[in-house]
């Protein structure tokens, strides 16, 4: 089984204008570089984003708010992104605001076969408008429902042609439940390593996830708050 | 009246040998600054580590190692990393055993708003609306009034809410309430050189005074 494709060009070549993208990382961490800028290169319009965040203005899914290639995002947090703010303030974007929470778990249901989960979030607030509340022992719940989307991408630390992929430290975050999320997914990695050299017991996500690796280059990986201390 | 470091220093208080603790953004995240030595205590980040550490050093920032502020960290010995739907089992199964946050308004019934401004601001919920609504332990560390001078302690929130009937304690620069579960802010302890009447002033929800009120020792 080999699912090695030759880069990013490739990889998106069939994402078209009106799709619903899953794309993984939190903050600028663990964000699938190559392909976001495939994604800006190709022009794709009119698409949802399911994404934690929306980048900074110039980073990230910021890139391809600026070229006006999202219709609606689909986020958790959204707050370092000037652009976004705007073209939401201004009605421009849509935006559907999630529970982080949330937000990972309809991921997580997709990619366990599940159409709903029940969680706490949101229950009196905003967020419950119009959706299901069950009661179970006595608390209530929001039905909230499995993502669907078209492709996802994500991107991993280390990943073989049969798409096995392992990710590094907090990287991890949204890649593993997006991976299992799509219809199709993508995974870019840092390194593609030989069939074998992963040790099973060992790996994230599962190949039978993904459809689609490349070893992507040039990593910029920005970091949004550098924060030290003194030696 | 306390600094945000005397807010984070006395909410550092709160915490009990062998907490898992999730610290928000804020004054929230100081409170690692101040958890004693010798105490054993995990701290949650919720984009997926057990195990926070302090900043790493000048030069050695790994830009893949964040808190969920966003911010370079390092990562402690004996430390957990998974994903994000994992964490927020973690925090859903009632795991994580104190939730510290900040808020913009919390009313006398346990009530908070943190995550929106209507027409103003607009900047999303993350992980607030999972935590405030299934962590038994809630702490807020805020200020006592906004920048317009007007008490953020209420007797119904005006702002949008990220979770109802869920905020057990206070700690401001003025005071530390407890809610109560049958309503209202029930005053525990004065800042050092604030009076009793500062904190009435401040405070627009119902204020419950019993006795005398110490003072905060930090």
């Amino acid at each position: 089984m080999n699912k090695v494709v030759s880069g990013a060009d490739e990889a998106i070549r069939d994402i078209a204008d009106g799709m619903t993208l899953m794309l993984g990382g939190f903050g600028l961490c663990g964000l699938p570089e190559n392909c976001i800028a495939a994604l800006v290169k190709k022009g794709v319009k009119e698409l949802t984003c399911i994404s934690n965040n929306a980048g900074v203005d110039d980073f990230g899914i910021g890139l391809m708010l600026k070229q006006r290639q999202v219709k609606k995002m689909i986020s958790s947090y959204v707050g370092e992104n000037a652009e976004f703010e705007r073209q939401l303030l201004s009605g421009e974007l849509e935006v559907e605001l999630v529970p982080q929470g949330t937000l990972a778990t309809r991921c997580m249901a997709a990619g366990y076969g599940m159409p709903a989960i029940f969680t706490p979030a949101g229950i009196g607030t905003e967020v419950a408008e119009g959706k299901e509340v069950r009661n179970f022992k006595g608390k209530d719940y929001l039905m909230e429902l499995a993502f669907e989307a078209d492709f996802a991408i994500v991107k991993a630390w280390k990943g073989d042609a049969m798409g096995n992929l392992v990710y590094r430290s907090t990287a991890r975050n949204f890649n593993p439940v997006m991976a299992m999320a799509g219809k199709v997914t993508i995974a870019e990695v840092e390194e593609l390593v030989e069939v074998g050299e992963l040790d099973p017991d060992h790996i994230h996500t599962p190949g039978i996830y993904v459809h689609r690796i490349f070893q992507g280059k040039d990593y910029e990986k920005r970091i949004e708050q550098r924060t030290v201390r003194k030696k | 009246m306390l600094d945000k470091e005397g807010i984070a220093k006395r909410i550092a208080k709160e915490i009990k040998d062998g907490y898992y603790v999730n610290l928000g953004i804020g004054i929230p995240t100081l409170v690692a600054n101040f958890i004693p030595e010798g105490m054993d205590v995990v701290l949650q980040s919720e984009n997926g580590l057990l195990g926070i550490g302090p900043f790493p050093f000048e030069g050695e920032e790994d830009p893949d190692t964040i808190n969920a502020g966003k911010q370079t960290i390092t990562i402690l010995p004996g430390s957990a990393i998974f994903d994000s739907a994992m964490s927020f089992g973690m925090i859903r199964a009632k795991k994580v055993n104190l939730t510290i946050l900040g808020a913009m308004e919390v009313a006398e019934n346990g009530d908070i708003a943190s995550w929106k401004i209507p027409g103003k601001m607009v900047k999303g919920m993350g992980g607030a609306m999972d935590l405030v609504a299934s962590a038994e332990n809630i702490i807020v560390a805020m200020q006592h009034v906004n920048k317009a001078g007007e008490s953020k302690l209420l007797a119904k929130c005006s702002l949008p809410l990220t979770g109802i009937n869920c905020v057990k304690k206070i700690v401001t620069e003025l005071a530390v309430l407890d809610v109560l579960p049958e309503g209202g802010f029930k005053l525990l302890e004065r800042a050092p050189g604030v009076s009793v009447e500062e904190i009435k002033n401040a405070t627009a929800g119902k204020l419950i005074i019993e006795g005398d009120i110490p003072e905060m020792v930090i």
